[in-house]
């Protein structure tokens, strides 16, 4: 059974789709700034570069995850959204927004503060978006006729995730203590309540995809919530080691953060294990590669490349270098990146009607981005390995160091133009889908 | 409070608090990393006040002209002497705090000539 009132789902994508294009054209800026061609420099200069990169990554994933919101929650409330309207409005005030605060980054307006760059004015309307957003969800869920595990772990990931923001906002005067309360935005979002709305909306794409029994899927879904807490919550400990806070960290931090990978290698294992169960072979290829590549994905990205540098021993060393950056690109593909164009890739033809789940060009979109991805996170990691070793084992010059490893951000740029060019493909395919329509949606299949 | 004591909070005077509020309004964070966090464009400044001292600090952030004596440029902000002052204040602040051995000392440093 499927609602009308999903099609606002297409109008999220669609703005997500937008602002990703625009994310890797800052990618591209500060890409050749490294190589040496800071061209543009006097008007974005490369923090400007940076700022809107990040901002732009965190903005279209949380316009992924709504869309993802307004799919998914009448589906398996059976329930019409409330109030579509609503829905229209915020998706309007979230573009202008984003827009503003990208606009201001390059007019010196911001916090310096990494990830949470947005001005404090703007703060507040962020939040004003973020409770419209919820409050719509949530009565939706609350009229509708059932409550199921998979939308309560999708909205409580999402409630959660609104009230992590806050911390965000506080003023301290002393850098350790405002470096201590940016994580409990920065890592408790992507390794805790994020994990909760990947979480969700991979059981609903898997009950979708591979038909395996709801009871099953919404059990393993449990145990991916257990460990996320258990691991996640005082592995934040694994930013608390080298910034002005007491030892104790090093132990805590190091013991929990070590256990985190377990959530991502179980989404991994749960995702191989009902696909290999499923009776039913849905026709959406597509959406099943990009499903069962988050999931194997963001175990690599997140679980290995973050355990490779989450020991106090290791991280002393690797902290705050290009080895960092290494991880971020992979882990943040990988788990939400992904998820995203996963649910975009599942419920384009369901809210089109048309039927383009066995082109190549999809195929190609999906080999492309990920290779092309892998490739970069080699780059940044071989230029980041070596920056550890001359820089803080050999004790060169910063500047001296990077001239040294100037060459591997060639091989990042090559790369990059390899998963531009599934990205590309990627939004060909979702312009070629055209809009949703009601009947596409009413004709229940 | 031990976060207090490891990061040095009794001399966290109000030029020090000064220096820290031009650091986010301008985002350095964007280029630079301090304590390990921030970018990896510009080099990492818990340790720049041991590493260049005053002088060459205040060069750089009263410089008109985009600094770059190793190629990147830096924003010329061509802050004020007093301001200059505020954030080697708070530079130095950030060089007392007890950061459990980061960034760690060089294995073969000694043994390296470096300009
Ligand atoms: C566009 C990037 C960028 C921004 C923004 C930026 N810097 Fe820099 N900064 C650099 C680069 C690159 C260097 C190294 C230049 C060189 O040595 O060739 C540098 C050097 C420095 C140095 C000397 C460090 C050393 O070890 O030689 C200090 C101190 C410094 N910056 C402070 C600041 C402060 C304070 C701010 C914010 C008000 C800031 N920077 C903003 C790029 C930037
Ligand atoms: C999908 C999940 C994850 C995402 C999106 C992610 C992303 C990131 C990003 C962007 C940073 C840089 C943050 C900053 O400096 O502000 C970072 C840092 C870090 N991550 Fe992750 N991460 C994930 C999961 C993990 C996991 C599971 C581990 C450990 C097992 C881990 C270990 C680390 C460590 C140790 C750092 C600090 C690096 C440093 O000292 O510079 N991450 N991560
Ligand atoms: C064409 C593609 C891209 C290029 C060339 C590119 C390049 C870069 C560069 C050069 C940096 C700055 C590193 C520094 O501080 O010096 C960066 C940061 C970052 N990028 Fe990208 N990027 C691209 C696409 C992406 C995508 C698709 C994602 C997410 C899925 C992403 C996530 C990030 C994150 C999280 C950071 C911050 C990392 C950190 O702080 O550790 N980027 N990128
Ligand atoms: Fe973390």
């Amino acid at each position: 059974m499927r609602y009308k009132s999903q099609k606002l789902a297409y109008w999220f994508f669609a703005l997500s789709m937008l602002l990703l294009t625009l994310q890797i054209v800052y990618g591209f800026i500060m890409a050749f700034a490294h190589l040496g061609y800071d061209v543009l420099h006097p008007v974005i200069a490369f923090n400007t570069a940076r700022a809107v990169h990040t901002n732009l990554l965190v903005v279209w994933l949380l316009s992924g995850f709504m869309g993802a919101a307004y799919y998914i929650i009448p589906e398996e409330a059976e329930h019409e959204m409330v109030n579509v309207k609503l829905g229209f409005v915020q998706l309007i005030s979230l573009a202008v927004v984003g827009v503003i605060a990208i606009i201001g980054y390059h007019f010196n307006y911001w916090e310096g503060r990494k990830f949470l760059e947005i001005p404090r004015p703007l703060d507040y309307l962020v939040v004003i978006n973020v409770l419209t957003f919820l409050g719509l969800i949530i009565a939706t869920l609350y009229k509708g006729k059932k409550r199921t595990t998979t939308s309560l772990v999708l909205t409580m990931g999402l409630v959660f995730a609104a009230l992590l923001y806050l911390p965000g906002m506080i003023w301290f005067d002393n850098q350790t203590m405002d470096s201590f309360f940016r994580w409990w935005v920065v890592h408790l979002w992507v390794e805790g309540v994020w994990e909760l709305i990947m979480g969700g909306i991979l059981a609903f794409l898997l009950i979708k995809i591979t038909g395996v029994d709801r009871e099953v899927i919404e059990k393993w879904l449990y145990v991916i919530v257990g460990l996320t807490f258990i691991s996640g919550v005082l592995g934040t400990g694994h930013h608390y080691y080298y910034i002005g806070t007491p030892k104790y960290w090093l132990i805590i931090g190091g013991i929990f953060s070590a256990m985190e990978p377990l959530a991502f290698l179980g989404m991994a294992l749960f995702a191989i294990a009902m696909y290999r169960k499923g009776e039913k072979k849905h026709p959406n290829k597509i959406a099943l590669s990009w499903t069962l590549g988050t999931a194997i994905v963001s175990f690599v990205g997140a679980g290995l490349l973050g355990l490779a540098h989450t020991f106090p021993q290791v991280n002393m060393y690797t902290h705050g270098t290009l080895v960092t950056a290494m991880h971020g690109h992979l882990a943040f593909w990988g788990a939400y990146a992904m998820i995203v164009l996963a649910i975009i890739s599942y419920s384009m033809p369901n809210m089109t009607g048309r039927k383009l789940f066995d082109s190549t060009t999809g195929v190609l979109a999906f080999w492309l981005s990920n290779i092309g991805m892998l490739g970069m996170t080699v780059a940044f990691g071989v230029a980041g390995v070596a920056q550890v070793y001359l820089e803080r084992k050999m004790g060169l010059d910063f500047g001296d160091v990077q001239k040294e490893i100037q060459v591997h951000f060639l091989i990042l740029i090559v790369c990059a133009t390899m998963f531009t060019t599934g990205i590309g493909l990627f939004i060909y395919e979702f312009i070629r889908y055209g809009l949703p329509t009601d009947e596409a949606l009413e004709s229940v299949n | 409070m031990e976060v207090g004591k490891h990061s040095d909070e009794e001399n966290l005077t109000a030029q020090v608090v000064r220096g820290k509020v031009l650091w986010e309004a301008n985002n350095c964070m964007g280029c630079h990393t301090i304590m390990g966090e921030g970018a990896y464009y510009a080099p990492e400044l818990t340790k720049v006040v041991e590493r260049r001292g005053e002088g060459y600090m205040k060069a750089v952030l009263m410089s008109k002209t985009p600094w770059s004596p190793r190629g990147r440029k830096m924003v010329a902000y061509g802050f004020s002497e007093e301001q200059a002052n505020d954030l080697v204040a708070f530079f130095t602040w950030i060089g007392n705090t007890d950061l459990n051995g980061f960034p760690p000392k060089p294995d073969y440093k000694s043994t390296i000539n470096t300009k």
